[in-house]
């Protein structure tokens, strides 16, 4: 087997040394009727060439967004990565390393970390940002968590502009901990509407910008008004490379900001492994969730930096910490720094502005095609209402080898969305993927 | 010789160290050490306006976006050459699995097979869209139903969760299960959960997360759980237990069928933590030990990279019982090729609800599921024995020097010393770990379990070679003379050899400075 | 000075008390990095966790030795948590309370029954 390195020479060695005359007499502990005689019934060992054949037979069985038209976003984005990105985390310090619990041989991960942190700081505004959560959605629920701890108060208001498997995630977690949550109606354009939901008990409320119809949003007077009841604004971004061209949450008053960090270095990969960037006002630093990097010295006064304010977290707190969270996303941490790295701000201004133009492009061939779009004020990504309902449109859109969309339907049954279909457009796209969409669409959606 | 005909070749030089110079106190010039560059932050570069991509720079007419454009974008840039620098010496600054031994007890630090990483990266798996019509994604939810297989298979459970993103995600993902499955029932009212004291962190925390009043259960003398004190702790108000198996002394629960008969006698649910799966993966089924619901660490068992601290995955597998409580979505079998259920729809409508945004960790499923089939159910039987066997070595090897707290009976895989030993000589176990660093080792897991005192726990995986095992046995015996010999400095001045010395904890926390400004 | 079991010590003048973490608390803790102190106001039966003491490696909650209302608390604490390593029994107080029974401070110990007390851990 050509990942284990003992031979049967070693383990009779290795057994004798232990004194046994068997490995069966380690696993003397395990009772009778779970001890096994031969394998479990599964294939056995297989080498490079068959495991490679059937795993490429299942991709041939999937469609790559690489060889067709392709504008599925609503929460996930493909952009173009550099192919440094992709080699550096493959780099087995990297790569193969754990959490930096010995800073000592760490140094290097934990670097990074900082300089993650900061890009996230810079990028949405905010003081302060943590090491990375899963992803944009649990994210989402941690900074709920995070305005109950607080506020002291226990119910969260969420927008109708929430990506409807944001909401969900909240929802779960949430109701788990006793929180109570109260949705707005699905609104295009009215995440002003969490406003008339806030009460003495509301810890938070929770708008999307862009939100999940595509729709952008000055969030600046809905933040002083839920912070003058009492409340914080907590703003999720699920596209993270709108804030190339797009105020920042922190500029706009966020208290709390929640990020899918995807669109910046990590793949697609069918909706994960992603990374959630947090990021908050000052003052709640010793409440955020997650792992944090802080700056130090080392006993030569040498600048260095290690894992911080570990105590809120589970192994030390216990029953008692901020979170259950242990891992986090580390690699794809470390994807999104070196991508935000390459990019730079000049790096990001200039794919965010060829993201807002060719969307608009698209928009307006939609338009000129007679398509009724509801987006009023858009990034990257809008919203079609078609004639006819969207779900088997983005069917016979795929039969043409279009991968059109995504049905507002597929993420929520909402009674008057049935025909609404979210159409992304990023740098990835061409003129004449556009012009292929805009005439199958007119074929079908009719 | 005659200088009128220089025959002899004059061009050689000195190609041996000379003896005579003392290189022990060296200092370079400008604080250099040689290959360990040392690295500014990207922060400090005194330019932002460099780019390591080529995107035109093309004028846009925003109007929409009248007022929501931001002027206060600030972030250093770096060309192609400067960002491999900057990584690549930060990299070097790092310990890493295929380094050297990483043996942290409870991580299970192995090898991590590149067949994975390339698989993962093929076009039709890794860049696909978690919201592209199901009918174009046919390949990847059969790769999801063949990694479930497998993991059903293995665990001997008929049903598996396979959303959660970490192992806490997928304790978190098992617990909400439970409750929902007593919900349905009319057993709301059970609020205990049971932990054994010896537990991983994260099981008081994620029961007392979701509102659970967590109670210990005391441990027996040999490092188990103590069944009587469980039993007369088991009753109408508890929801659950949560028993790691093998458990965190490394030690296999000999009673573990009891426990269960006990728990389900008592109208609870049996939750175990897989972290440790490693040790008996393909040789012991947990559903043949009464298990209800168990998360499995892709990332330790399973091999899916460590990356620095995530991500990991932790999918549940689940009874029978727990089954439709499980999280949406779905994925399922239908007559015409696979089908999601994401909506609270058909078989899934009792779902407790939605861990994450889309499906879990599809990267990880296929390095796994790549792990799988190239081990085969005969390689992964080997795989939990070579692992115990280095365990049970390390063991052996070493304990006429240091002090095992559970000395009968072989452990499982991974070998756990306590503090005893070092009793008298002023080194502590933090000390003796750091000492390791200077040797080569990543240091073992420390001060865990919390129920050893000054507990290290070794783990060396089942891909370390003994070859490697006995050159890290050597370290430990030559460290643990030079602690009874009262060599003192070496260890509290240490590391002396790594990038970095031992770093303030203390000023980190006191001031905490977490982003460059 | 009267002390608890849990290592929070009390002093009191007339029915207000200042009360904070023992040497030995202090000591075991390590050094300590964060405090978090109670609201003024804040009304505190005997035995509930009023404060948060945290140092690099571990976290406690301190407990009210006295029932009664929060009516100050050591602020200062939080720019110089150190102060509670320095001088535990003094300035590095947590919080002043004013007392709702005072019949509850028999149930303390003196400092020789502390003493005594700390000798048997």
């Amino acid at each position: 087997m050509r990942y284990l390195p003992l031979s049967s020479g070693d383990r009779a060695a290795m057994l004798e040394k232990i004194g046994v005359d068997s490995v069966d007499a380690l696993f003397v502990d395990v009772p009778q009727l779970a001890r096994r005689t031969g394998t479990v019934d599964l294939p056995k060992v297989a080498g490079e060439l068959e495991v490679e054949a059937q795993l490429t037979a299942f991709a041939e069985q999937n469609v790559s967004p690489a060889k067709v038209p392709f504008f599925v976003g609503a929460g996930a984005y493909r952009h173009h990565i550099p192919a440094t990105v992709d080699h550096i985390i493959q780099r087995s310090e990297f790569l193969t390393s754990y959490t930096p619990y010995q800073p000592e041989i760490a140094q290097g991960t934990l670097q990074v970390l900082f300089e993650f942190q900061s890009q996230v700081a810079r990028l949405t505004g905010m003081p302060v940002a943590n090491a990375s959560l899963y992803d944009g959605s649990t994210a989402a629920a941690e900074s709920v968590l995070m305005a109950t701890r607080v506020t002291k108060r226990n119910k969260a208001v969420l927008s109708g502009g929430l990506h409807p498997h944001y909401r969900e995630t909240v929802e779960t977690l949430a109701h788990a901990v006793g929180i109570e949550t109260e949705a707005c109606a699905v609104a295009v354009d009215d995440e002003a509407d969490v406003l008339k939901h806030i009460d003495a008990n509301t810890a938070c409320v929770v708008v999307q910008t862009p939100n999940v119809f595509g729709t952008a949003t000055d969030v600046s007077e809905i933040a002083k008004a839920a912070q003058a009841a009492g409340a914080l604004l907590i703003v999720v971004v699920t596209e993270v490379m709108s804030l190339g061209l797009l105020k920042s949450p922190g500029e706009m008053g966020a208290d709390v900001v929640a990020v899918e960090g995807q669109s910046i270095g990590v793949p697609l990969s069918y909706g994960g492994p992603y990374v959630g960037l947090f990021a908050a006002k000052e003052k709640y630093l010793r409440q955020l969730p997650g792992r944090l990097c802080g700056e130090t010295v080392d006993a030569d006064g040498e600048r260095g930096f290690v894992l911080t304010l570990s105590t809120r977290e589970q192994h030390i707190r216990r029953d008692k910490a901020t979170s259950n969270i242990c891992t986090n996303s580390g690699l794809c941490a470390l994807a999104f720094s070196i991508h935000m790295s390459l990019l730079g701000q000049e790096g990001l201004k200039r794919v965010a502005k060829i993201n807002y133009a060719k969307a608009h492009k698209a928009k307006d061939e939609l338009v000129a095609a007679g398509f009724d779009i509801v987006t009023p004020r858009f990034f990257n990504e809008f919203t079609v209402k078609l004639p006819v309902a969207a779900l088997p449109v983005v069917e016979a859109l795929a039969a043409k080898n279009v991968l059109g969309g995504v049905p507002f339907a597929r993420l929520q049954d909402a009674p008057g969305f049935e025909n609404h279909l979210i159409v992304a457009v990023t740098e990835t796209v061409s003129d004449g993927d556009i012009a292929t969409l805009v005439s199958a669409l007119k074929e079908v959606a009719r | 010789m005659n200088a009128e005909s220089p025959k002899m070749n004059t061009v050689g030089r000195p190609s041996a160290p000379e003896l005579a110079v003392e290189t022990t106190s060296f200092k370079s010039l400008l604080g250099g050490r040689g290959l360990l560059q040392s690295e500014k932050l990207i922060f400090e570069k005194d330019d932002y306006s460099r780019t390591g991509v080529d995107f035109a720079d093309i004028e846009i007419d925003a109007a929409d976006l009248d007022g929501l454009l931001r002027d206060d974008l600030s972030l250093p840039g770096l060309t192609e050459p400067e960002a491999m620098r900057h990584y690549v010496r930060l990299s070097q600054k790092n310990h890493a699995i295929d380094l050297a031994l990483y043996p942290l007890g409870s991580c299970t630090m192995k090898h991590n097979p590149r067949l994975n990483e390339k698989m993962a990266r093929l076009p039709g798996l890794g860049d696909i869209h978690p919201l592209q019509p199901v009918s174009t994604v046919q390949g990847a939810l059969a790769l999801m139903d063949s990694l479930s297989h497998w993991l059903k298979t293995l665990t001997g459970m008929p049903a598996v969760a396979i959303t959660p993103k970490a192992g806490a995600h997928g304790e978190l993902c098992g617990l909400l299960t439970i409750k929902a499955a007593h919900e349905a029932k009319g057993q709301g009212h059970r609020r205990t959960v049971l932990v054994p004291t010896s537990a991983h962190g994260t099981n008081p925390a994620t029961a007392a997360f979701v509102g659970y009043t967590v109670k210990e259960v005391a441990q027996t003398a040999d490092g188990r759980v103590d069944v009587a004190d469980l039993a007369s702790k088991l009753g109408p108000d508890v929801a659950a237990i949560m028993v790691t198996n093998p458990n965190t002394c490394g030690l296999f629960e000999r009673d573990v069928v009891e426990i269960a008969r006990l728990t389900h006698e008592a109208g609870a649910y049996f939750y175990c933590d897989g972290a440790n799966f490693n040790a008996i993966v393909g040789r012991v089924r947990p559903g043949d030990l009464g298990v209800d619901a168990m998360h499995i660490n892709l990332h330790k068992t399973f091999s899916t990279p460590h990356g620095g601290g995530g991500p990991g995955a932790g999918p549940v597998v689940l009874s029978e019982a727990l089954a439709p409580y499980a999280p949406k979505p779905w994925v399922v079998a239908g007559t015409a090729g696979f089908e999601m259920l994401e909506h609270d729809e058909g078989a899934s409508s009792a779902n407790f609800g939605r861990m994450c945004a889309f499906q879990g960790q599809m990267g990880m499923f296929i390095r796994a599921l790549t792990y799988m089939l190239s081990h085969g159910a005969d390689g992964l039987k080997q795989v939990a024995e070579d692992a115990v066997l280095n365990a049970n070595y390390i063991k052996a090897s070493l304990q006429d020097l240091m002090s095992v707290p559970f000395p009968d009976g072989p452990c499982m895989h991974e070998a756990l010393f306590d503090d005893r030993w070092l009793e008298g000589t002023d080194v502590t176990t933090l000390d003796f770990a750091k000492a390791m660093i200077d040797e080569g080792f990543h240091p073992m897991t420390m001060y865990f379990p919390l129920v050893v005192h000054g507990a290290m726990l070794i783990e060396p995986t089942e891909t370390e070679s003994k070859d490697e095992l006995d050159g890290f046995i050597a370290v430990l015996r030559a460290l643990a003379g030079a602690a009874k010999a009262g060599d003192v400095a070496r260890f509290k001045g240490a590391p002396y050899l790594a990038p970095a010395k031992r770093l303030d904890e203390t000023r980190a926390a006191r001031a905490p400075r977490l982003t460059y400004s | 000075m009267k002390f608890t079991k849990d290592h929070e010590w009390v002093e009191v003048t007339g029915n207000e008390a200042f009360v904070g973490i023992t040497a030995y608390a202090a000591e075991a803790l390590g050094d300590v990095v964060f405090v978090e102190v109670p609201d003024v106001g804040k009304t505190l039966k005997k035995g509930d966790s009023f404060a948060v003491v945290e140092s690099v490696k571990a976290a406690s909650d301190v407990y009210a030795p006295v029932s009664g209302e929060v009516i100050e608390a050591n602020t200062d604490l939080s720019g110089a948590p150190e102060t509670i390593n320095a001088v535990p029994e003094a300035g590095g107080w947590i919080a002043k309370i004013k007392l709702s029974d005072v019949a509850e401070l028999d149930a303390l110990m003196d400092r020789a029954a502390y003493e005594d007390y700390l000798s048997t851990l």
